[in-house]
């Protein structure tokens, strides 16, 4: 290869398991009998129910919504009756206020997806709307309303829009299965994107692993100059909104607050390119997303489209049931997901994998030894942070320490840790570290 | 109410969610562990202690059985004095650090000095700063340098090396090069030659006199990556360079630079002693550093001090530099340096 690849400085290279679910595409997963909507799914105020116990509803109705600037609304992704509003088990761990529909199996829609005017013939306000009303939230798991992302404040041009198709986390091959399968509705959710925003620039980043991906984009974006496809080296955490605009553009984005758009970049994942263009082309709210259910406790991996509210457990039976000594069950990647202690979470609008990780593939933590000093973590932190130090710092409580030593820029990708070889538990210890920061910070103003 | 929600679910065994582990992520790691990183450096020495025996005969071979064996018996006796848990006596650490010790010590040393040493390694090296990871110092050097102060006549008797494998016990007695070069002068050297000392037939310590077998060890830490190119490269870097100056300055004083090199113990300190996890900086940076000063220091206290070798000492110094030199070169943080790195892609 005579090509460099672009990458970034850090990082490593778990095994990537994407062959166990990337051959098979995308599929419908059969009604649920009843969905579990959080009024929680996005970063920023919940939402507040717009439904009372007993109300019809039909697919694609708003059932919950806020004033608060960042907040996105909720629709009801099947059509039925809503039979409770309650406390349920959310992925995050805790239980949230949740609007329960049971299905009438018609399945109608409040409004059917239809071909509208043409979307770069629409105002920028305009569009921001339709996003908005249509709840649309970062697919790529941190689920920050899009909307808000897409208004920028006045004083920071952007001049350039990122897709991140990176998938770098192992397992995961829903991106990749909706780049493969639906790559111009991705590149004209791009268009969109750079028409509300008024940019020239647009890249879709992909690590090199994918491909079929890679050619799939490449044909799609061939007739539109403004955008490039941009082949990345395989390494995690390639898709870390960071190191993407790093490596692609050779930007560094500054240390929080600061945001992409301090260095005029939006990043926005392929997937929620996907829902911009079916809110904005089809008038279609989020209802559905595509989510990897794979890992070796799994009968049969899949990449399946689900309604939200789903519950894991329904879409696990989608799949065969497990298999083996069932671990972890976990939303999200290997590196980064949550473990869940139940399968009656539901798929939420961040939701973009369910793994079932067996003993061999996920072994109980081993007890974590000293530091030996080895720096492996230092090599492999993305954020050039000393996590190791860090760690002992949390540890032992001295968060002054931790924060001087810059505790808070922790992407929390999970590097340092997958090296070590005392087996610490360094992103457990920063997590601690970080929120008891932020809490100590969030007192001070009032004392 | 449970079970309402999982009626939609008859297929789901519903003790299932009594046996899911929940822990914070990452949920996969890799295989590397303490353990893993000490026996894959037992095995890079391997090469090292044969051909140490291969050279000086099978008092060789007891200098570093015994050496190891002390460093181990003395985990074992202090780990439970330290409230450690007993398998920490095997995770290859304490094997690592006897071994070390017995390829720096002269093959005809008596057996319980060995021994004295190993313990000493273990106690004063390590345990008594709270064990592996806590030490400041290098114990094996530690160790190696209170025998040298201690029973100075027995740590500088050498043995030559021999071709031939069996030998007899009193085997002839020999000076160093470095030793010749600190009493007789540079002239006392002319009968030496480069290819000899490249392959170990010198008198030294058992495991510091055959560089193609260190070489061969190195090698091999370095694909697997438990050691990096930095302290080894900097460290050889600097002692050619400070040697080159003295030698340039008057080559009828000073010895050349490739002597240097091939004597003493500074290829075994370079690529073993040096590199050291816990001892050593953890950027690259601050390793480029360490391992230059370690160059320098050497190639200084070989042509002033009153020993005739210095890496012991350099290293030991360059050990008590190390949290300076890493408080100097930390990294920065993504989006906090100044000037703005050119993107190596």
């Amino acid at each position: 290869m005579s090509i460099k690849l672009k990458t970034f400085l850090g990082g490593i290279h778990p095994p990537d398991q994407k062959q166990l679910s990337a051959s098979h595409r995308i599929e419908d997963a059969p009604l649920p009998k009843r969905v579990y909507l959080p009024l929680t799914q996005h970063i920023g105020a919940p939402a507040i129910a717009r439904v009372k116990v007993g109300q019809k509803v039909l697919k694609g109705e708003k059932i919950a919504d806020s004033e608060a600037l960042i907040c996105a609304p909720i629709h009801a992704s099947i059509s039925g009756t809503v039979v409770d509003i309650k406390n349920h088990p959310h992925p995050s761990g805790s239980e949230v206020p949740t609007i329960i529909i049971e299905s009438d199996g018609r399945d109608l829609w409040f409004q059917e997806p239809h071909n509208g005017q043409d979307p770069l013939e629409l105002g920028p306000e305009e569009i921001r709307g339709m996003i908005r009303e249509a709840g649309i939230v970062g697919l790529g798991g941190a689920a920050f309303p899009t909307h808000v992302k897409l208004s920028p404040p006045e004083g920071k041009p952007i001049d350039a829009i990122i897709l991140n198709g990176a998938e770098c986390e192992p397992y995961l091959t829903a991106d990749y299965r909706l780049m493969v399968e639906k790559a111009k509705e991705i590149v004209q959710g791009l268009r969109i994107l750079l028409h509300v925003l008024g940019v020239e620039r647009g890249y879709i980043g992909i690590e090199a692993n994918k491909p079929e991906a890679i050619s799939a984009m490449s044909k799609a974006a061939s007739s539109f100059p403004q955008i490039e496809v941009v082949s990345l080296k395989v390494r995690y955490p390639q898709g870390a909104e960071k190191q993407l605009i790093k490596t692609i553009l050779n930007r560094e984005v500054p240390p929080p607050p600061a945001l992409p758009l301090d260095v005029g970049v939006v990043v926005q994942n392929v997937g929620t390119a996907y829902a911009i263009y079916e809110a904005v082309s089809l008038r279609k709210p989020l209802i559905e997303r595509i989510v990897t259910v794979s890992g070796r406790g799994i009968k049969e991996p899949k990449n399946l489209r689900l309604r939200l509210g789903t519950l894991f457990a329904e879409a696990i039976g989608y799949c065969g049931g497990f298999q083996g000594k069932v671990e972890k069950i976990l939303m999200g990647g290997p590196m980064m997901g949550l473990a869940q202690y139940t399968t009656r979470v539901p798929v939420i609008k961040g939701t973009s994998g369910i793994l079932v990780l067996t003993k061999e593939e996920c072994p109980q933590a081993a007890e974590a030894s000293h530091c030996i000093n080895c720096g492996l973590c230092v090599r492999a932190c993305p954020m050039r942070l000393v996590p190791s130090l860090i760690g002992t710092f949390c540890e032992k409580g001295l968060l002054e320490e931790a924060e001087a030593y810059h505790v808070l820029d922790c992407i929390e990708c999970g590097s340092c840790v997958y090296v070590c070889p005392a087996k610490r538990h360094l992103v457990h210890l920063m997590k601690y570290g970080k929120s008891a920061i932020l809490a100590k910070k969030r007192k001070q103003p009032k004392a | 109410m449970p079970t309402q929600d999982l009626a939609a679910v008859e297929s789901i065994p519903q003790t299932l969610d009594m046996l899911l582990t929940v822990s914070a992520s990452p949920h996969i790691r890799s295989e590397v562990t303490v353990s893993k990183i000490m026996y894959t450096v037992l095995l890079a020495l391997l090469p090292t202690s044969l051909a140490g025996v291969y050279l000086f005969g099978l008092s060789a071979l007891w200098v570093i059985l015994l050496g190891i064996f002390g460093a181990v018996a003395t985990e074992a006796l202090i780990q439970p004095l330290l409230g450690k848990k007993a398998s920490v006596v095997l995770d290859g650490s304490a094997a690592v650090t006897g071994l070390l010790l017995a390829l720096t010590l002269p093959p005809s040393l008596p057996w319980w000095m060995v021994l004295c040493g190993a313990a000493l390694a273990i106690i004063l090296g390590k345990a008594v700063y709270g064990g592996l990871g806590n030490n400041p110092f290098n114990p094996a050097l530690i160790a190696r340098v209170i025998l040298l102060v201690s029973w100075p006549v027995h740590m500088t008797r050498w043995q030559s090396a021999s071709y031939l494998f069996a030998r007899s016990v009193d085997a002839t007695t020999a000076a160093t090069p470095l030793g010749m070069l600190k009493t007789d002068g540079l002239a006392s050297l002319s009968h030496l030659r480069l290819l000899d000392l490249f392959f170990g037939y010198r008198g030294g310590c058992i495991g510091e006199v055959s560089i193609l077998a260190l070489l061969v060890g190195a090698a091999f830490l370095l694909w697997k990556g438990y050691i990096t190119w930095h302290i080894p490269t900097s460290c050889l870097a600097a002692a050619l360079l400070t040697s080159g100056c003295f030698w340039v300055s008057n080559p009828q004083q000073y010895a050349n630079p490739l002597f240097h090199l091939l004597t003493g113990g500074l290829v075994l300190g370079a690529f073993f002693m040096a590199t050291d996890m816990v001892t050593s900086p953890i950027t690259g940076q601050g390793m480029l550093i360490y391992g230059a000063g370690i160059g320098i220091l050497t190639i200084i206290i070989r042509i002033f001090g009153g020993y005739p070798e210095g890496t012991s000492f350099a290293i030991l110094i360059m050990n008590a530099l190390c949290p300076m030199i890493d408080r100097y070169t930390l990294p920065k943080g993504f989006g906090r340096s100044r000037r703005r790195k050119k993107n190596h892609a």
